[in-house]
């Protein structure tokens, strides 16, 4: 069996702040990550390695050449393959765009049986690359899963809803899209670490390497075109109440049964 | 493509098991500002089995048109199943902005049509506009988890496609005298075009109220420590008819289900009173409760975001000014 796993580095989201006079972001010393739902992603697809013979675990990213450490981190936790396509004409691509790329990649690897992405990126949050991808390779697709089971060439998921779930049943090859409920990703040894950072090769696609129209792709392929942005303006109007707890209390209990009222 | 051959808004009505999703209002409530804009009309597209009522609804709730197209293979959400019905649907009648609320099934269904179709899909949209001079619609959304706005086009490709967070918008008021045009269709679709089996649907019986319709909303965060800690909070909650919510923290680690997370991630809730304890007040969550009518904050550290954006804050322990509070609101009731 072959899985591909699809995997983006973020900006650790969680720590990249507002500066509060300039308005604009601060991305200085903000560390890149694995984007946390496609670790779940990679786990799974380590996890079914374990549980099968003659399992195969490719991962593949697209970004700038940096895009590679999360790769040998992917290495480290029991990846046997690692992909990673980068090249200037991809820049600029929205989700459509970014698909078509990955998906012009995943056709290129050939006879996979699972795709597995993470349900969304923390950087753009969007939650649609993975059905792209699989809207480009015609397969089926399950989202949000948190449980899965493989039985002969059978996918049996269970898919989060917001108040419960899906048992969703399909045939391999899917495209799946893994949530954080699904398994707590391992940490790699120190012996994976060290193989993946001095010992492992990292295969290097650029737009030549795999069949795909440039003419849907990059800034000017995509759909969708960010026109402008801005940092969200806050109502910043606030009054502290100092005094005694008691006191302070007393006010606030005041002011909710005003409200309460109307 | 000519987009000046595309005309007219849609919006995907959600329906669950027969029951309507309260986006879906929502969603016609902004799309009736749209097309007025636009100087055309709001079109809900419903999909389901035995939905009659539903349909008649959305009419009730402002849809200049309701599209219901019905079969038993779309009883239940199925990607393969939504995605070529309407396809189908769009291709032939060529709408020129479809709205898709961005629940955990638009989510799903609208990149899998956005793909098919070519076109632009902006995620989780906070803001819609119509540009005045070029009529593109303008769709404004969070990012870096909630740390950017952008404002995104699809300005040569149609139809314009958005998915939009739950509890932005608001629904018009019924009026059953709405005189909506309903068309039902039979659907173009056979079981074979369905590759997927959904086996079982498993409801999880939540002992929670909705937070996006909770007039009293008492929030907790990191501060608050463990689970047990949120015992206060609840129980000034239920003095005040509320519920208890977290931010990403309190739900991260376990202590409040998912379903009440206040955030960029989580619920946009407009509370009369919202309080928030321990909660730093990342722009994340600012960006999930800012709306409130009323924000008070309950925080050990003065310097925290959070005071800033409330009306009223307060320095100290919620362990210590919670059940003080609920003594003098009990108080006061009496």
């Amino acid at each position: 069996m072959k899985i591909i796993v699809c995997m983006k580095q973020v900006p650790d989201t969680n720590e990249v702040k507002i500066d509060p006079v300039k308005g604009t972001l601060i991305r200085e010393g903000v560390p890149s990550i694995i984007n946390p739902d496609d670790k779940n992603a990679l786990e799974e697809a380590l996890r079914i390695k374990e549980k099968f013979e003659d399992v195969n675990v490719t991962v593949l990213s697209m970004g700038p050449p940096q895009a590679e450490n999360a790769l040998r981190e992917a290495l480290a936790m029991g990846a046997d393959e690692a992909i990673i396509l980068s090249d200037r004409q991809f820049g600029g691509s929205d989700t459509w765009g970014t698909s078509l790329i990955i998906a012009s990649a995943i056709n290129k690897i050939g006879n996979y049986d699972i795709v597995l992405c993470g349900r969304q990126a923390i950087d753009g949050d969007t939650a649609q690359v993975g059905p792209e991808i699989a809207e480009h390779l015609g397969l089926p697709q399950i989202t949000y899963v948190s449980e899965l089971q493989i039985k002969g060439n059978e996918i049996v998921a269970k898919r989060a809803m917001e108040d419960g779930y899906y048992v969703i049943k399909t045939k391999m090859p899917v495209v799946l899209t893994a949530i954080k409920e699904l398994n707590e990703p391992r940490y790699p040894s120190i012996k994976g670490i060290y193989n993946a950072f001095k010992e492992r090769v990292i295969t290097l696609w650029n737009i030549n390497d795999i069949e795909i129209d440039k003419n849907r792709i990059g800034l000017k392929g995509s759909p969708t075109n960010v026109k402008k942005s801005f940092t969200p303006e806050l109502k910043f109007k606030g009054e502290i109440i100092t005094g005694t707890v008691e006191e302070a209390s007393r006010k606030l209990a005041v002011k909710i049964k005003e409200k309460q009222v109307g | 493509m000519n987009i000046a051959d595309y005309k007219g808004v849609w919006v995907f009505a959600e329906q669950r098991d027969g029951k309507l999703q309260k986006v879906a209002l929502e969603l016609i409530g902004k799309g009736k500002e749209l097309a007025d804009k636009l100087g055309t009309e709001v079109t809900a597209l419903l999909l389901g089995s035995e939905a009659d009522d539903i349909a008649k609804e959305l009419a009730a709730y402002g849809a200049d048109k309701v599209i219901y197209a019905d079969s038993p293979l779309l009883k239940h959400y199925t990607t393969d199943g939504y995605a070529k019905v309407i396809c189908d649907l769009v291709q032939a009648r060529k709408p020129e902005a479809i709205l898709v609320g961005a629940t955990y099934i638009g989510r799903d269904l609208g990149p899998r049509v956005s793909a098919r179709l070519s076109t632009g899909l902006t995620a989780d949209c906070t803001g819609l506009d119509i540009d005045p001079e070029t009529k593109h619609l303008q769709m404004t959304r969070p990012a870096f988890g909630g740390n950017l706005m952008a404002t995104i086009e699809c300005a040569a490709n149609r139809p314009q496609m958005s998915t939009v967070r739950p509890g932005v918008f608001e629904k018009l008021q019924k009026d059953a005298s709405r005189k909506g045009e309903i068309e039902k269709i039979s659907a173009d679709i056979k079981a074979s075009d369905i590759r997927v089996k959904v086996d079982e649907v498993v409801k999880i019986a939540k002992d929670i109220m909705d937070i996006g319709e909770a007039q009293f909303i008492v929030s907790g965060g990191r501060g608050i420590g463990s689970k047990e800690g949120f015992a206060p909070l609840k129980e000034l909650a239920d003095l005040l008819g509320g519920t208890v919510a977290g931010s990403r923290a309190a739900v991260e680690n376990g202590w409040v289900d998912k379903a009440c997370q206040v955030g960029q991630t989580g619920q946009t809730v407009k509370p009369i009173v919202y309080i928030a304890c321990g909660i730093s007040g990342a722009i994340q969550h600012l960006a999930g409760m800012q709306d409130s009518d009323y924000i008070i904050a309950i925080n050990k550290d003065e310097g925290a975001a959070i005071m800033k954006a409330a009306d009223l804050a307060i320095v100290g322990d919620y362990k210590k000014v919670i059940p003080e509070m609920v003594a003098e609101i009990k108080a006061l009731n009496n």
